[in-house]
């Protein structure tokens, strides 16, 4: 397949404002004749909902969750960037872009990541506007704080919440379109099928989870804000509830799928304690602005931190990387936490840990400032482990975070089905093979205020789009696919729980695709989870009925595409013969172990479409041009 | 450790519920309350019996989508802190644990420990945000806000609309919800120019929801996991006695609450 990212030509500067001008426009009289469905209600979900009912558009927005607020962008801590230049210290549009782009490994599109800068700018007025609590100044000014990857401060915070204030936001400006008759709301209700007509998309069908019953959806255009899929490996700072299905189920009915490999590991989480652990909880990366990392000099130290001399600790990143220190992209952060522990070095009762210290910090600044700057994120440690961090160093670990692979979407954020939409972290689209923190934020909203409203107009006007009727054959078709799907996983009867295939799948994932990878490795990988699924679809036991609220059966049909999309990972990484950002093939390194891209090769986007069950995916691919940034090794020495 | 289970079991909203009692041989004093769940659901499925279900998403304490009672205290006896990041390290070993669903008829019942806390965002629907469309605002610094006014503004954002407050009060009541809201726009200068319609719309429909009246009791506040301060009550007390004066002459309408999931498909 040719892929067209239909990216703008001319200079990167004007590219964004020259394909807003070349849109076609919907007039305000007809926007109300068109019905949008939106799943998910995250912030480009929330904030896309808000901004198209606002427009005058009909729209359905979906979440499973029992409220649009729950969804996970919720739980997002340390900030969002914007080029703002507030500190004067040298940032700008400009900047940001650069430092997105080298940050991504040089795997992202130039022109969308240039639009996303571009774009941080008014995200930050919108949320003020909207009433977002962010941290100020004595004098009344927007507050910034630095972060992994970047040399200046350009970080706004809503203490340790941002997320959380940035989707209240979104979510109140989606209640009161609500309110206004623009949007209505479907909570508990998870997409399971996309209905595509004539090559377009045209509706959804979505079960609702109280009342068991799937129903259709039909609209002019499909939006997946769904997230990331970061819980193929069990193990991961997402929510227990986020999941692929619905661009799994998009992916099947023909979206292509970009880049599934790159998945980002975050440095700072709370180590695992034990075999009934149900997820992993990060603590957010802008601790590393004030704590220190280090391990034991020596191997198998088993004394306590506050007994180990100064010259006995290895700060590792600052003696690694003497220019950006303990600040250094996640990646980079989180292969060095493997590589001390894997030495034996490691810390805590299962040698899988290292230190965050932040006792020079409070000598120099004080406890009441840390407390002020971190004190919830403190307190949430404290709650896990019942260690007081202020006295003692945390002891942190690397873990799945976020998903920078996704569905593939054109400069328009239009999937490869015309009407199918793809928004925030559930595209492929801006960060690359490794996301910077304080991005994820940025590109949610990015996408959801201020892109989707202007290409969606564009899709509209510009496309011919026949009644649709509920008796459709490819209606009907989708949607007895779903309910047979449902049914199947109902009748297996077997004797194992989905919990236990998922904990089971996500640890080969883990083992053999999570921080770093070979080609052996992920062979073997393909072919044991080749083998769980076919136990799994053969020993699966699932209880109760369709017929009203199964927790067990929401699980087992996310499970089941988890299965299918982890092959999918091991398959891509497998291709991919050289290392860049997140991805890392042991068979690939610089000779002091650092990742070693293949720019010749593999300075392209994979994107894999699906060829029908059991079949090998077709690999296509979109060549990445580097007309500003040029690539070049990724240095923070 | 071990620990006995009592858990309110009941299949939908028009069957029969009971208290059912599970004994738990091995409870790590690591794991939170939910993970606790998680033990037990996998060995009922293993027994062919049906999990309990529970609400629950991020497990960081965070979404507000956990919640219900521990041996009749909302979230359980720790402060701040929600089911999910409730660890049994804070339980004797032998100890019995009662947990109930948030018992509320603003919040009809759903399935043994889930109940629908739709009412809460009609709540927010009737007026919980600023009214300023996608588009281009002045620039976020153009509005200069006080250190001291943007934290009180954060204090009382931080609610996560679990509703413990409600499944706490004896009256049932909303105030610290509603009130948080109206607390965190109203103290902001974005806010103040709908501070009048917005509280008496919040406090219409909290009253048309059919939660029940503040009486300053505190309970509230006592088991609030984000510890909103009672003041917010305050807040909205004078915000509403303010704009019920001054919008005395105009209508509020309420949202119709919807409860039936048959009918909010429609």
């Amino acid at each position: 397949m040719k892929l067209d990212a239909r990216i703008p030509s001319g200079p990167i500067e004007q590219a964004w404002d020259k394909a807003q001008f070349d849109m076609k426009l919907v007039n305000p009289a007809n926007k109300r004749r068109h019905t949008l469905l939106v799943v998910g209600s995250g912030l480009a979900g929330a904030s896309a909902s808000a901004s198209l009912g606002e427009l005058g558009y009909n729209v359905k927005c979906f979440c499973f969750q029992d409220s649009p607020r729950r969804a996970h962008s919720i739980a997002a801590q340390g900030g969002i960037n914007a080029a703002k230049n507030y500190q004067n210290d040298g940032d700008s549009i400009y900047r940001l872009f650069y430092d997105t782009v080298k940050g991504g490994d040089f795997r992202a599109r130039e022109a969308n990541v240039y639009r996303l800068a571009q774009n941080s700018v008014k995200i930050i007025d919108q949320c003020v506007a909207q009433g977002v609590p962010f941290a100020r100044e004595y004098g009344g000014l927007l507050e910034n704080r630095s972060f992994g990857g970047a040399q200046v401060s350009r970080t706004f915070y809503a203490r340790g919440q941002t997320g959380q204030q940035l989707l209240l936001g979104a979510y109140q400006a989606l209640e009161r379109q609500v309110d206004a008759g623009q949007v209505t709301m479907f909570p508990r209700t998870e997409m399971l099928d996309l209905i595509v007509i004539d090559g377009q998309a045209r509706g959804i069908v979505a079960r609702n989870l109280i009342t068991g019953k799937p129903d259709v959806h039909i609209g002019d255009a499909v939006i997946l804000a769904t997230g990331g899929y970061g819980n193929v490996y069990y193990l991961s700072t997402n929510a227990k509830g986020s999941n692929a299905t619905a661009i799994w189920r998009a992916y099947k009915r023909g979206a292509l799928f970009a880049n599934p490999c790159f998945t980002q590991i975050h440095p700072t989480c709370i180590p695992v304690s034990g075999d009934y652990q149900s997820k992993l909880t990060l603590m957010s990366e802008s601790l590393r602005n004030d704590g220190r990392i280090w391990v034991p000099k020596q191997q198998g130290d088993k004394r306590r931190p506050d007994q180990i001399p100064e010259d006995e600790r290895d700060y590792y990143l600052e003696r690694k990387y003497p220019s950006f220190g303990n600040l250094v992209p996640r990646d980079v952060a989180s292969r060095n936490a493997k590589a001390v522990c894997d030495e034996g070095r490691g810390v805590g009762e299962t040698g899988l840990g290292v230190y965050l210290d932040f006792s020079d910090a409070i000598a120099r600044l004080g406890e009441e400032t840390i407390r002020e700057r971190y004190g919830n994120l403190f307190d949430m440690y404290q709650r896990i482990t019942d260690e007081n961090p202020y006295k003692v160093p945390m002891r942190i670990y690397p873990a799945i975070h976020y998903t920078m692979g996704g569905l593939w979407v054109d400069y328009q954020l239009q999937s490869t089905i015309p009407g199918l939409f793809v928004l925030g972290e559930a595209n492929f689209s801006d960060h690359g093979a490794n996301r910077l923190g304080a991005s994820a934020l940025m590109q949610g909203l990015s996408d959801g205020y201020f892109i989707i409203p202007y290409t969606i107009g564009n899709y509209i006007a510009s496309t011919r789009l026949a009644r649709v009727s509920d008796s459709a054959p490819e209606v009907q078709q989708s949607l007895s696919s779903v309910k047979a799907g449902i049914e199947k996983l109902l009748s297996i009867k077997g004797k194992r729980t989905v919990d236990s295939f998922h904990r089971e799948l996500g640890k080969i994932v883990w083992e053999e695709c999570g921080m770093s990878r070979n080609a052996a490795g992920l062979q073997k990988a393909i072919g044991q989870i080749r083998a769980l699924r076919e136990e799994y679809w053969q020993n699966l036991n699932v209880p109760g009925s369709g017929d009203d609220l199964n927790q067990s059966l929401e699980k087992a049909g996310r499970v089941a595409d988890f299965f299918e999309l982890g092959e999918l990972m091991c398959l891509d990484a497998l291709e991919r013969n050289e290392s860049c950002g997140g991805h890392f093939r042991e068979e690939y390194q610089t000779p002091d172990g650092e990742a070693r891209r293949d720019d010749e090769h593999f300075s392209y986007v994979a994107a894999w479409g699906y060829t029908g069950p059991g079949n090998r995916p077709e690999l296509n691919k979109e060549p990445l041009e580097f007309e500003y940034v040029h690539p070049s090794q990724r240095s923070y020495k | 450790m071990k620990l006995t289970l009592t858990i309110w079991r009941q299949r939908n909203p028009g069957s029969r519920g009971k208290f059912v009692s599970y004994p738990m041989n091995d409870v790590n004093p690591e794991m939170s309350m939910l993970e606790c769940l998680d033990v037990l659901n996998e060995s009922l499925i293993e027994r062919g019996e049906e999990p309990v279900a529970f609400e629950h998403d991020c497990r960081e304490g965070i979404c507000g989508s956990c919640g219900f009672m521990v041996s009749g205290i909302a979230h359980g006896p720790e402060p701040a802190t929600t089911v999910c990041q409730l660890t049994m390290r804070h339980f004797k070993d032998g100890d019995e644990l009662v947990l109930e669903p948030w018992r509320s008829r603003s919040f009809p019942f759903l399935k043994d420990l889930v109940v629908d806390r739709r009412s809460f965002d009609r709540i927010i629907q009737a007026g919980g945000y600023i009214s300023v469309s996608t588009g281009s605002p002045q620039d976020g610094n153009d509005i200069p806000v006080g250190k001291e006014v943007a934290d009180r503004a954060m204090d009382a954002a931080a609610c996560i609309g679990c509703g413990a407050c409600v499944a706490a009060c004896p009256n049932g009541s909303a105030a610290l919800f509603t009130g948080a809201k109206i607390a965190h726009l109203g103290i902001l200068p974005q806010g103040k120019p709908e501070q009048d319609r917005r509280a008496v719309r919040m406090v219409a429909q909290m009253n048309t929801e059919g939660f029940g009246s503040c009486t300053n009791i505190g309970e509230c506040t006592g088991v609030c996991p984000k510890e909103i301060p009672l003041e917010v009550i305050a807040k909205m007390n004078h915000d509403y006695l303010a704009g019920a004066w001054k919008e005395r002459h105009k209508v509020v309408t309420a949202i119709t609450p919807v409860t039936d999931w048959e009918l909010a498909k429609k």
